[in-house]
């Protein structure tokens, strides 16, 4: 186990490195640059000011010499300066964006999770029933409802019509000068509302994929045994079905890893909450390239981590596979 | 606080979109229940918050073009000059100035009560430290070439600054309303050509009327009023910009009283969905022109364009009003040429053409072209039809609206339209550029000095210049020559208003409209007074009367 860990874990550095060429040459491909957007399209746009910027920046060289530089500063996690006018360390930039949307993930992530498998179960043991058919067609709704919109219908509803909730932002602008409690009350009151959307958005994948894998768990020969020998319902399904079940679920978790830091533009714009998705969107508009690359860099590292990690724990929760490897040894 | 958008910045961004201060050329209008004006005694207090859709770029806004930074930074930084409600230069942390007779030299002399936030006296030092700073190619700044124009500076004594210039310059004087860096804090940054880098990027330190408390990025800024202002202390405490990437939400949270101002409302919203009885209690609403103007332009380099009649018969063809109504529910007014109306070089004695399509038939005729063969297309002598597409580009509802309504008009006096909508980056560097167009729909920025030189004079037909129609005409060149050299400002009104008949009558592009801006303020704020400025000239002087602040722990 732990020499397959290092081994996968080795495979990963050349990947990384790959990962990161491929999507450096790919955003240096994207038309325009970093200059179209600093300097304006303007009459009395100098110039001069341009060519040195160009130079600065190190985008005369050849773009292999470019990822070259790059390369060798990122390996000692120096990202660089962004490429606007704030000069600010990447790093910092990032650094201010990602305890928000790691936060608001992780909260949107443990309720997805802890709405779906009971949902996905009952939905699986009672399949074709009236339950199953109403949560089917509220998944649904939910999977098909734009989350723009959502957020504008409630926005309006609880914001502007009855004024329970805050409309935008993270924090009320006197906040400075609330007792604590009621900075604890104004800022979850904030986050009500985005992580409803967020949630609803994401309940129906996860609903249906615990469902199905629910369905599949069901009809098999052990679980046929469980109730033959006559364990009560609640242990076949919570005990020998659910476990089994569970194991692709895991899979999933782990993989949805890259995705806690990737944050929701959308979300993100129309709640005007200062994340990661904002700051990796503006970026890419403006051709901040030491951002992008920072970003892509993180991204790429945990959706690598998270390949390991569940294949890892998948040794450990399914003994078939633990087995598996050692009699191939 | 005037917004001093001349400062060495734009005079003109192509197709720029920004409806911010603006002038006025008919009536100002107010709508609100009661009087912007009226009420209450002045008191110090409360907290301002204006919804600004995109975050600032830095705090040293020389080196950003964007304009969140400016906005912010004119209330942190001073000029030496300012624009006051009337578009007209006045003294700000200059006290006076003179040319000499030749206009090649310039003296400020200024003001001696003036005060960095840190506590350190602002000299003229500071001014030739900014002279040095901007012109030093190591600065990044993207708006120079007022600076590079000038001969040498000096500082015979710590209130006086002398600027001579190598050939004069109209608009030198302008060019003094530069934010002004101070030169104890950025000395070492700028000689080292880090200045993005330098703490005043973050935590800047100026002379203007607020103070920076704090910048949180992609959330909010925040200034605190300067009570040490060499003008007074201002009125309202606290200004926070809130950064609200979406265009609805900052409609929800005015509907919610959450913001306080907001620069422009889209007509739909001005016209209907602020038409109730809770929102006209709640905010004051401004309607003026803004700064821009939407056009409609030829490609001269076609011969078709080459001949006037034809371009007579599409300004004949169109009825800007119907435009308006159309596309702007009515808020924008006539546009008669490029100078910005309310400034002192703007006429509206020029030609106009009334909507007339049987006149543009027959202008259309003398210049050969004919309904030959009956189909209802009009051709030349050899049977080609006149056929063209009309280009903008993506995603600006406005203007595709325009192109559709144009073409239909066209289509009145048998001229068959296309019409061809394309991203921005690829309609600039594919058609605009390298002129492979007919005819384009698209907007121009006007600054408040009306020099016009890179836009209309025929050495600027360039592919990577302004004159994008290729327009070329001696009388306009020697005019925009004339116009830029002056510095007597008597002498550059006969050169503009000359300038506007003719571009009026030569028609090298059909000048459609003056969009308006349509602000909104929080009506518990008083001392709002609306001039050809625009509503925020005068900033610090706007005030919640006591019983009526609402952010009292600030």
């Amino acid at each position: 186990m732990a020499l397959f860990a290092l081994r996968r874990f080795l495979l990963s550095v050349p990947l990384l490195i790959g990962i990161t060429f491929v999507s450096y040459v790919v955003i240096s491909l994207a038309p325009g640059g970093p200059l179209d957007f600093l300097t304006p399209e303007d009459p009395n746009a100098s110039v001069e000011v341009k060519e040195r910027l160009i130079k600065e920046f190190g985008l005369d060289q050849p773009i292999h010499v470019q990822y070259w530089q790059w390369l060798k500063r990122a390996v000692r996690l120096d990202f660089g300066r962004s490429f606007l006018p704030d000069g600010r360390p990447v790093l910092t930039k990032i650094g201010e964006r990602l305890p928000v949307t790691l936060f608001l993930n992780l909260i949107e992530m443990a309720i997805i999770v802890g709405l779906a498998v009971p949902i996905g179960v009952l939905s699986a043991t009672r399949q074709y029933s009236l339950y199953d058919k109403i949560t089917t067609i509220f998944v649904f709704v939910g999977f098909a409802t734009p989350d723009f919109w959502l957020a504008l219908l409630l926005m309006i509803l609880f914001g502007v019509q009855l004024g329970w909730l805050p409309i935008s932002g993270l924090r009320s602008l006197n906040w400075e000068y609330l007792s604590f409690w009621q900075q604890q009350w104004d800022f979850f009151s904030h986050l009500v509302l985005p992580i409803v959307v967020a949630t609803f958005g994401g309940l129906a994948g996860f609903s249906r994929y615990m469902r199905q894998s629910m369905l599949e768990v069901v009809r098999q020969d052990y679980v046929q045994t469980a109730r033959a020998k006559g364990l009560s319902e609640r242990v076949v399904i919570g005990k020998h079905a659910l476990r089994n079940a569970l194991l692709p679920v895991v899979t999933i978790l782990a993989l949805a890893l890259p995705g806690l830091i990737g944050g929701s533009v959308i979300i993100e714009s129309i709640f005007a909450i200062p994340g990661m998705g904002q700051l990796m969107v503006q970026s890419v508009f403006s051709r901040d390239y030491p951002v992008v690359m920072g970003n892509l860099v993180i991204v790429a590292t945990l959706t690598l981590v998270a390949n390991l990690v569940a294949d890892i724990t998948y040794g450990l929760v399914d003994p078939r596979i633990r087995f598996g490897g050692r009699r191939r040894r | 606080m005037p917004r001093r958008r001349a400062r060495g910045r734009s005079l003109l961004v192509w197709a720029g979109c920004g409806l911010l201060a603006a002038a006025c050329n008919g009536p100002i209008e107010s709508v609100s229940d009661d009087s912007a004006t009226a009420g209450g005694a002045p008191a110090y207090g409360d907290t301002f918050i204006q919804a600004s859709i995109g975050d600032i770029g830095g705090l040293i806004p020389s080196l950003t073009s964007d304009q969140s930074s400016h906005e912010v930074g004119s209330l942190i930084y001073d000029g030496l000059v300012k624009l006051d409600r009337d578009l007209n230069m006045v003294p700000a942390m200059a006290e006076s100035w003179t040319y000499s007779r030749d206009c090649l030299e310039l003296t400020f002399k200024l003001r001696r009560d003036v005060k960095w936030h840190d506590g350190r006296s602002f000299t003229a030092d500071d001014v030739v430290f900014t002279y040095q700073t901007m012109i030093n190619p190591k600065t990044p700044a993207p708006f120079k070439e007022g600076f590079l124009l000038v001969k040498d500076m000096e500082a015979p004594d710590p209130y006086t600054v002398r600027v001579r210039y190598a050939k004069p310059y109209a608009r030198a004087v302008e060019t003094w309303g530069t934010y002004i860096l101070p030169k104890h804090l950025l000395q070492s940054f700028a000689e080292a050509g880090t200045l993005r880098e330098s703490p005043q990027n973050s935590r800047p330190v100026g002379t203007g009327p607020y103070l920076f408390q704090e910048w949180k990025p992609g959330e909010k800024v925040v200034l605190v009023a300067n009570p040490n202002y060499y003008e007074g202390r201002p009125y309202l405490s606290r200004i926070v910009y809130r950064v609200i990437p979406s265009q609805a939400t900052i409609f929800l949270e005015l509907k919610a009283n959450g913001v306080d101002y907001v620069s422009t409302l889209t007509g739909i919203q001005y016209a209907r969905q602020t038409e109730y009885p809770a929102f006209r209690k709640a905010y004051h609403k401004f309607r003026y022109p803004a700064s821009d103007y939407t056009f409609l332009g030829f490609n001269l380099r076609d011969p078709r364009f080459a001949d006037r009649r034809v371009r007579q018969a599409f300004a004949h063809a169109i009825s800007k009003q119907e435009l308006i109504d159309g596309v702007r529910l009515g808020l924008a007014r006539e546009a008669t040429g490029p100078i910005r109306p309310g400034t002192w070089a703007y006429t509206d004695q020029v030609e106009r053409f009334a909507y007339d399509p049987a006149k543009a038939k027959v202008l259309l005729a003398e210049a050969g072209w004919k309904d030959r063969d009956g189909d209802g297309v009009v051709e030349d002598r050899e049977g080609k039809p006149f056929t063209l597409t009309i280009r903008t580009n993506q995603g600006n509802d406005e203007r595709k609206k325009i192109a559709e309504i144009v073409q239909q008009r066209l289509k009145e006096i048998g001229i068959q339209a296309d019409i061809q909508l394309i991203e921005w980056a690829a309609f600039i560097k594919e058609f605009v550029k390298p002129r492979r167009f007919e005819v384009v729909v698209l907007g121009f920025g006007t600054g408040t000095d009306p020099d016009q030189f890179v836009v209309w004079h025929s050495s600027q037909r360039g592919p990577d210049q302004m004159n994008r129609t290729g327009y070329a005409d001696p009388e306009v060149d020697a005019l925009l020559e004339a116009g830029r050299m002056s510095c007597v400002q008597s002498e550059r009104v006969r050169y503009y208003h000359r300038l506007q008949e003719i571009l009026a009558h030569d028609l090298p592009m059909i000048f459609l409209y003056n969009r308006d801006a349509l602000p909104v303020v929080a009506a518990r704020i008083r001392g709002v007074s609306p001039a050809p400025a625009g509503i925020l000239h005068n900033l610090t002087e706007w005030y919640v009367p006591k019983q009526q602040q609402r952010y009292t722990s600030g």
